[in-house]
């Protein structure tokens, strides 16, 4: 199959070797699960249980909100202990909304009624029973992964295109995933094509995972509407956008979707989730996440309940030293946690406890302009010039040098020898971005509501004046009328 | 500045200091056979550069109240003295080292803000004014006298001639054969005969021929550039681009006419061409950081390199050109930028035909 090449790029150390050996292993059971409800892009969901109820594993915790949100299920059996307000795993450390769980140990699940056939399923059924499950991008992206299929089906898609790149330093979840569990994966792929009425599938796997890759195309053999692809060890090869334009030589138009080019993109842990819930009518209660990173004495993957405390996986696997920075996610686009009682969500895909020499050190200097950022950007971008901008709040000269294509990946501020913190400039400007646009819709929205009311007082005051005219004229005319009689 | 929250928490581990000391480590052969090769006033005169851009970087930094250490070791004031004692007479007074490696870090760099921060080659700066402001002492070229050589002057006679101005320097004196070449020509006189006792492309190449430190050895300069290529320090859009227009150039008027337009060679392998193309204009902060950008500058120095030796007032062009291009470099930067995926080259989201996606026509 040809390949295309998207521009720059970095091959940063893989240190996937760390855990790449280590097979999915179970999670005990915590004492204790803390499950926020928001663990998608979109409105957080409701919760549906009261202090005390037991429930059974897989069982509805919270309802979806909205078009764009998802529900969230039980992942064990236990009893709802509180609905309250926990740390949620971001670098802000802000709390939201929590549901905590103490699992009964019995880990009994809830029964579903197992479906016949799934392929003589009708495809929008597969949509609906993949919004029911609670499934999201689990690649990190988080976005309901049923919103993404309903959508692809009233769209000209002709590739359905499976992430397995995997590109971020460290992580192997979904190595050992497509290692050991190839077969269950395809049959994801399968049903999820059967749910967009389309044919072609793509895998796509970095060519440094030939275990992977081996598994994958055994399992694909007899199915001639699947193609596992190996495309280069480049970063940031998992994103989307650049994996489209890997396999397809396609450019998602900016601003755009990837669907405008054809294309339908699923992580190859969403499309296990989605053979789980179609095959066993079984909810996202659970995911594989790497455990890595120096200051860990058994680098894991492990399949861990949604809602286990970092610190429970952390203590599991056991410190090798004083971990110098917590991350969850890869060291690449990965976030900081504040502290370790934190909970495992569904996008979490891996979390690092890294050792001060895994750190980099030395200090921000001035930029000497030597334009290595530019030569590495996947997306074509003057960070140098962007970061200008973006330090003085020139917002518009930001959006100019292509603040809104940056896809945050890491990798200028990965090669840059003045060691300067690009990406956190540019995240700054998009949150001012953001926040301006807000506030534009805000007054936007407050201007509409006055000239409505003026509008309105206006057209009041215009009907007054005319029944006062025309009662003026009716009394008028009577007074004629009695004049003349 | 505390670490920051935002990714990435992996770093490529490269460092300012690392790529200056880099530079200065390719630059470290030709150095090394320059100086053997004019001997200890070659010698005092580098140090003396180099110890005065490090003293006046030390007081400017002070001055600004920044921190020295940072600053001071990242190599980058060092570096600057470094390319243009590279770019003096051999045998020039101590006052011309002294003089220029102030000017290029003052007047060069720091004024601007420091590192970074200069719009133009803060060497080719003090190079240009050390020429204009003081001619006599700037063109008065040495043929090579090999250190620990017959006739080379020895520690006590070097700092003589470094100190107090050689009485015999003008018996030693050569002209370099851009120089030499350009004088002949305005007196009627062809490159036919001009070049014939001057010319000799083996011993440019080599660095046997009379010229600055840096205009000497064109084979070690290369080598030094390659260097920087295979480090990934420089690319190669600068040096390519200016070593091929200068070529491609000379080459045309060379076949127009031979006897005013020296060949190609001799424009390539003679002068400052080749210490310019890969250490020069080179210089990250006042060059362009995009490809085509860099293409676009190099083009335009080795034209203006032509140009100068050709037509202009002075036999070698190299600091003019460089110079002149600092000044588009912002202009170059605005527009030539890489084109942004999904967008195309004017910045519109791209848009894609029905049957470039493998759909029927609507």
């Amino acid at each position: 199959m040809k390949l295309f090449r998207f521009r720059g790029g970095i091959h940063p150390p893989t240190r996937k070797e760390l855990s790449a050996g280590a097979a999915i292993e179970t999670m005990p059971l915590p004492e204790r699960l803390y499950i926020p409800m928001q663990q998608h892009i979109g409105t957080p969901a409701e919760p549906a249980v009261k202090i005390g109820q037991h429930v059974l594993k897989g069982q509805l915790l919270a309802r979806a909100s909205g078009a764009l949100s998802a529900p969230i299920h039980a992942p064990t059996s236990g009893w709802v202990r509180a609905v309250t307000d926990f740390t949620a795993p971001h670098p802000s450390g802000l709390p939201i909304l929590t549901v905590v769980l103490e699992p009964d140990g019995k880990d009994e699940w809830d029964e579903f009624p197992l479906p016949r056939d799934p392929f003589e399923m009708p495809p929008e059924l597969i949509a609906e029973r993949v919004a029911a499950a609670g499934i999201v991008g689990m690649g990190g992206a988080t976005f309901p992964t049923a919103v993404k299929l309903s959508g692809a089906t009233n769209k000209h898609i002709h590739t359905l295109l499976i992430n397995g790149g995997e590109c971020e330093p460290y992580l192997t979840c979904d190595d050992r995933l497509m290692r050991e569990r190839a077969a269950e994966v395809i049959d994801g792929v399968r049903l999820i094509l059967h749910g967009i009425r389309w044919g072609r599938a793509i895998i796509a796997i970095e060519d440094n995972k030939s275990e992977a890759l081996a598994a994958m195309r055994e399992a694909a053999k007899g199915y001639g509407q699947l193609e596992v692809v190996a495309v280069p060890t480049l970063y940031p090869m998992g994103s989307e956008k650049q994996l489209i334009k890997t396999v397809t030589g396609l450019e998602v138009p900016a601003g755009g979707l990837a669907a405008q080019v054809g294309v339908l993109v699923q992580n190859v842990a969403t499309a296990y989730a989605v053979h789980e819930a179609i095959r066993y009518g079984r909810p996202l209660v659970r995911r594989i996440v790497t455990v890595s990173g120096g200051a860990i004495r058994d680098r894991r993957n492990l399949e861990v309940p949604i809602g286990t405390l970092v610190d429970d996986l952390l203590r599991h696997c056991g410190y090798a030293g004083e971990p110098e920075r917590l991350l969850m996610g890869g060291p690449m686009m990965g976030t900081v946690l504040p502290h370790a009682m934190v909970p495992i969500v569904k996008g979490s895909n891996g979390v690092l406890a890294l050792s001060k020499p895994e750190l980099p050190e030395g200090s921000a200097s001035p930029c000497i302009r030597c334009g290595s950022c530019v030569r590495v950007c996947p997306v074509g971008l003057m960070p140098l010039e962007l970061m200008k901008r973006a330090q003085n709040n020139d917002l518009d000269g930001a959006v100019d040098y292509g603040l809104s294509d940056c896809l945050s990946c890491g990798t200028c501020a990965y090669v840059c020898p003045a060691h300067l913190p690009l990406t956190h400039y540019f995240n700054y400007a998009k949150g001012e971005l953001a926040a301006r646009a807000q506030q534009k819709r805000k007054t936007d929205y407050t201007r509409q509501l006055v000239q409505a009311r003026l509008a309105r007082l206006e057209r009041e005051a215009k009907a007054k004046a005319e029944a006062a005219a025309r009662r003026k004229a009716e009394r008028a005319a009577k007074k004629a009328q009695e004049a003349q009689a | 500045m505390t670490t920051p929250i935002s990714g990435p928490h992996y770093h490529g581990r490269r460092s300012v200091g690392g790529i200056m000391a880099q530079v200065m480590l390719a630059l470290v052969p030709a150095t090394a056979f320059a100086l053997w090769q004019f001997g200890w006033p070659a010698v005092f005169l580098f140090l003396l550069t180099l110890g005065s851009a490090v003293f006046t970087e030390a007081l400017s930094l002070r001055l600004a109240g920044k921190p020295l250490r940072p600053f001071l070791l990242d190599g980058s004031g060092l570096l600057t003295a470094w390319l243009l004692a590279l770019s003096l007479p051999p045998w020039a007074p101590w006052w011309i080292g002294v003089v220029g490696g102030a000017f290029a870090i003052v007047l060069g760099k720091q004024v601007f803000g420091g590192i970074g921060q200069n719009l133009f080659n803060p060497a080719m700066l003090a190079r240009v004014a050390l020429l204009i402001s003081f001619p006599v002492q700037m063109t008065r070229w040495t043929v090579p006298q090999p250190l620990f050589g017959a006739g080379a002057p020895g520690f006590v006679d070097g700092l003589k001639i470094t100190f107090l101005g050689g009485a015999d320097i003008d018996t030693l004196s050569g002209a370099t054969v851009l120089g030499h070449s350009k004088t002949e020509l305005t007196r009627g006189v062809g490159l036919d005969v001009s070049l014939s006792d001057v010319y000799a492309p083996l011993d440019h190449l080599l660095g046997l021929s009379a010229g600055s430190l840096g205009e000497t050895s064109a084979l070690l300069l290369l080598l030094g550039g390659l260097f920087l290529l295979a480090r990934r320090i420089i690319t190669w859009q600068i040096p390519a681009a200016m070593l091929g227009t200068v070529a491609l150039l000379a080459g045309v008027m060379h076949l127009i006419d031979p006897l005013r337009y020296a060949d190609p060679l001799l424009h390539v392998l003679a002068g400052g061409l080749m210490l310019g193309a890969f250490f020069i204009a080179t210089d990250p902060v006042t060059s362009p950081s995009s490809g085509l950008g860099q293409l676009v500058f190099g083009a335009g120095c080795g034209a203006l390199i032509y140009v100068i030796r050709t037509w202009g007032g002075f036999p070698e062009g190299l600091a003019f050109a460089v110079l002149i291009m600092n000044a588009a470099t912002p202009l170059i930067d605005h527009y030539l930028r890489p084109r942004v995926y999904g967008r195309n080259r004017r910045g519109a989201p791209l848009t894609y035909a029905p049957e470039q996606l493998g759909r029927e026509k609507e």
